[in-house]
């Protein structure tokens, strides 16, 4: 089974990649790009049966680092 | 006394810190594999040094604080052993919940390698006892994440209980209220993104950062 968890900055915390992507794309003559928020997307192959709640440990535990960033799991397939 | 200074695959200030620590105290220091799951009997001092600790791969020092050597720090810290933890050494600390907050990417994108002034906002810990509060000194940073991030309240309780040790001079990295390197509830950890290493000798360009090391063998000695 796979799962998908994606890393976002927590709203209200700078996020200067995001900037620099908002300004290149300003740059390539995009208009209209209010805000550019960048995260992380972390694709886990895991053992048929993980459990929901196991995921969830490993994103507390380490994947995320929720003083500054959330975390959302999907499961795949 | 005795100092540790922990090695994780991709350090590159490890030598540097041992360098300090045997210059300020006249001891080699142990130098203690990530994988290890003890340190050696009686350290006094361990040094998480600076470099980009598993490539900062995921997050800067985020790894590296998940290492078995880590539990080893984070009890000792809790008896009281001191830890000083410099530039990725200090998102290790961070991320391994020894000390509060997280830091994250420079608010200006680049990556700031360059001297900067700092002030000393505290002289009564073990790490700033030979400088004077309100001191002035010059540090060299070196980092890409170095924005220093918590939320009001923990900011609120760090100024006022005195654990902003070090202060910018100046906005460097967009850290929160300018914060530099703090200290643990207990004043036995400090976590710092200047690199007081890289100043200890006339050579190196300024020896500002020396105090900090001899204040904390000063200090060791006097405990002993």
């Amino acid at each position: 089974m796979k799962a998908r968890v994606f890393v976002t900055l927590k709203s209200g915390v700078l996020d200067p990649q995001g900037k620099a992507i908002q300004h290149a794309l300003e740059g390539l003559g995009f208009g209209g790009v209010n805000d550019v928020r960048a995260g992380k997307l972390i694709e886990l192959d895991l053992a048929e049966g993980t459990s929901e709640a196991d995921i969830d440990a490993m994103c507390r535990k380490l994947l995320a680092n929720t003083v500054i960033e959330n975390y959302r799991i999907e499961a795949v397939g | 006394m005795k100092s540790a200074v922990i090695v994780f695959p991709g350090s590159n200030c490890d030598r540097d810190l041992a360098v300090a620590f045997e210059a300020v105290s006249g001891t080699k220091p142990v130098m203690v594999w990530h994988r290890e799951t003890e340190l050696p009997e009686g350290i006094d001092l361990i040094g998480v040094p600076g470099g980009f600790s598993y490539g900062d791969y995921l997050r800067s020092g985020a790894m590296a604080a998940r290492s078995p050597v880590m539990r080893a720090v984070a009890e000792a810290a809790a008896k009281g052993t001191y830890v000083l933890g410099v530039c990725n050494g200090f998102q290790v600390l961070t991320e391994s919940g020894l000390l509060p907050g997280a830091l994250m990417r420079n608010a200006g994108i680049h990556f700031v390698c360059r001297d900067v002034a700092l002030t000393v906002e505290n002289s009564q810990s073990i790490f700033t006892s030979r400088y004077e509060a309100g001191e002035h000194i010059t540090v060299p940073v070196a980092h890409h994440d170095g924005n220093y991030f918590a939320d009001a309240a923990t900011l609120d309780r760090l100024e006022g209980e005195g654990r902003v040790a070090f202060r910018y001079g100046e906005s460097v990295n967009g850290s929160a209220r300018d914060i530099a390197g703090i200290l643990n509830d207990a004043g036995n950890v400090l976590g710092m993104m200047p690199h007081p290493e890289r100043v200890i000798e006339a050579a190196h360009g300024g020896t500002d950062g020396r105090r900090l090391f001899e204040g904390l063998v000063e200090g060791l000695l006097e405990r002993a």
